[in-house]
């Protein structure tokens, strides 16, 4: 059935081709569909003839069919999952109702439910965490790097800082990330997991550097001509920063935040599945200790997962990028 | 017409040195110059002779090693909307419109002395006095390059300046925009009266411009070679004064300064010779 798609497709593409022949710029079209395409086909293609060949102790590896099955599976595992806990809430409802008829002073009691979080509740997890760390990073690294762009002396001061920490792997820190955060976010009733602190600030302390540097470089190679503007004008220190500084360097500023995120979410899945916090790290660790034979399948849609859900992120950013900044002619890439 | 007595703008021995690895480099020295009301002044002189930097002086954009400047007995140590400065590449924020590129300055320089509605009324007439009243609405990237000099123009009078400062201004355009601009200069200029500095490379455009024209002599150390005074009847216009005997000698005046007196590159054919006498001797 995959294969007739497959056919229909290729060959209505042909079909516009054909009509289309002496229309450039239809054929650029089709050519920036028809590349991407072929692309793919001969990627699946050598995909699955290698998968064929290796044989791993959980069984041989997972090609494009069998992936395709166990995507299938962990939808369907998710919507059973949704069922069962509507079910266990409807349970308890009754049970309430039930007592209070008995016992009018009764106090209903919800108890939340607790059935192992599905694909989709990782997924969901992962992305509140990188997009919490990514924000607090941003939030910190931005000023700064406008600090540092605007003033030697403290890029003098802080650059020996950012050289130092800006290698160190996001894994070494999260031991003492964890600790700290155990130790000092003590509440009798929190608002967050500590899991889930210890891994956006793990992400945070990875995204603060990209931005951090872009920014400062940005904001320091503004046009000299501009900042003499700004000295005629006499503009004070905050409208020379969001009237000239600001908008000239947006897109540093943005192709900072690009990578940042970028790094971020790479990291996010390392210090998931170091640190055993819930997400899809901590969803590929599982199925990697569970060595079902299915489990290379369900790891394979997990790390494609994770590329899609990279690569819309940064189409997000560029299409918030798109919308603040003033030149909407710029190429973007 | 003008009293060139009265003391408007003065400079006094005003010198300049920038600390190189090699040492301090001494771009300027002894800088005399009085400026009346409403005197329009030229610098000219060779590329890197420091005619920019007597304007970023005057701008308060650098400052002076030695001597100073005085605007009306003031001394002048910063920048300041009343020496606006009109860039040689326009420097309009490029993600303004013209409209708001002049706005930023109007707001800048008249807020709490403008209701909304005078400034917006004040913005409009200075793009009007520009003609630029048809693309107020269009960013930097979608006008000429003349369109955005008059927009930079513009910016620079809505700061309604005691002193205008021009530094090259139209050096980037091509000789037909630029005679549309000098001659928009010359009727804002007859409107305003405004004392103006600019810097310029042309001879032509000087002595058609300007009271004075300063001729500065060649770095390092450049100072003012000569002054000459232009007395040609304004309004002048440009056709009449090709044929007027006048404008010819100043023109010719002006080049003998540069060529002559303050020549920069030898010509080929006395190097060579030179070369060939130092060849000689060697042998």
């Amino acid at each position: 059935m995959k294969e007739a798609t497959m056919s229909k497709v290729s060959v209505l593409e042909l079909k516009k081709t054909i009509s289309n022949i002496g229309n450039e710029k239809s054929k650029a079209i089709v050519m920036a569909m028809l590349l991407p395409f072929i692309g793919l086909i001969v990627f699946l293609l050598l995909w699955s003839a290698t998968a064929k060949n290796i044989d791993t102790s959980l069984g041989q590896f997972p090609g494009p069919a069998q992936v395709y099955e166990q995507s299938t599976t962990l939808v369907n595992e998710h919507f059973k999952e949704r069922e069962k806990a509507e079910a266990f809430y409807e349970r308890q409802q009754e049970r309430n109702e039930a007592r209070m008829k008995v016992d009018p002073n009764f106090e209903p009691k919800i108890r939340p439910y607790t059935g192992k979080p599905t694909f989709f509740d990782q997924i969901w997890t992962s992305l509140y965490t990188v997009m919490i760390g990514f924000l607090i990073a941003s939030v910190i690294a931005v000023p700064i790097g406008i600090l540092c762009g605007l003033s030697e002396k403290a890029y003098a001061a802080i650059n020996p800082l950012i050289q130092i920490f800006k290698p160190v792997s996001p894994l070494a820190w999260l031991p003492l990330v964890t600790m700290v955060v155990s130790a000092v976010y003590v509440t009798d009733d929190p608002m967050f997991s500590k899991s889930f602190l210890t891994s956006a600030f793990t992400v945070t302390l990875c995204c603060l550097w990209p931005t951090l540097i872009n920014t400062a470089v940005g904001v320091s190679n503004i046009s000299s001509d501009l900042v003499n503007v700004s000295r005629v004008l006499r503009l004070n220190k905050l409208d020379h920063v969001f009237k000239i500084v600001l908008p000239s360097s947006i897109p540093m500023i943005f192709t900072g935040l690009r990578l940042s995120l970028g790094i971020g979410w790479m990291v996010l899945i390392a210090a998931e599945m170091l640190a055993q916090n819930p997400g899809l790290g901590k969803f590929v660790w599982d199925e990697f200790q569970n060595g079902s034979s299915d489990s290379l399948a369900r790891i394979m849609v997990a790390v494609l997962v994770i590329g899609v859900i990279g690569f819309l992120l940064d189409r997000i950013m560029l299409m918030v990028q798109k919308f603040v900044s003033w030149d909407k002619n710029a190429v973007l890439r | 017409m003008i009293d060139l007595d009265a003391k408007h703008l003065e400079l006094t021995k005003v010198g300049i040195e920038f600390p190189t690895p090699k040492g301090p480099f001494c771009a300027l020295r002894d800088v005399d110059l009085k400026i009346a009301k409403g005197e329009f002044v030229s610098l000219i002189g060779h590329s890197g002779c420091g005619k920019s930097t007597v304007l970023n002086i005057v701008a308060g954009l650098y400052q002076a090693t030695t001597g100073g400047v005085l605007l009306d007995n003031k001394e002048v140590n910063e920048p300041g909307p009343e020496r606006a400065v009109v860039f040689q590449n326009h420097s309009l924020l490029p993600w303004l419109s013209a409209y708001e590129n002049v706005e930023l300055a109007v707001k800048q320089v008249f807020k709490g002395k403008m209701s909304k509605q005078e400034m917006k009324d004040w913005v409009n007439h200075n793009l009007e006095l520009v003609h630029m009243t048809h693309a107020a609405h269009k960013r930097p990237d979608e006008i000429s390059g003349g369109m955005k000099q008059r927009v930079g123009i513009a910016r620079a009078l809505a700061m309604q300046p005691k002193v205008l400062l021009m530094d090259e201004p139209f050096g980037a355009l091509d000789a037909l925009t630029r005679a549309h601009l000098q001659d928009s200069l010359m009727e804002i200029h007859q409107e305003l009266g405004n004392t103006v500095i600019m810097i310029t490379h042309d001879v032509d455009e000087a002595v058609l411009l300007s009271d004075r024209i300063v001729m500065m002599t060649n770095g390092p150390a450049a100072t003012v070679g000569e002054i000459l005074k232009i007395d040609l009847e304004r309004p002048r216009e440009r056709l009449a004064l090709a044929d007027n005997p006048q404008y010819n000698h100043y023109r010719h005046e002006v080049l003998t300064f540069l060529y002559e007196k303050q020549r920069k590159v030898e010509p080929v054919a006395t190097k060579k010779a030179n070369t060939e006498k130092k060849g000689k001797e060697v042998a």
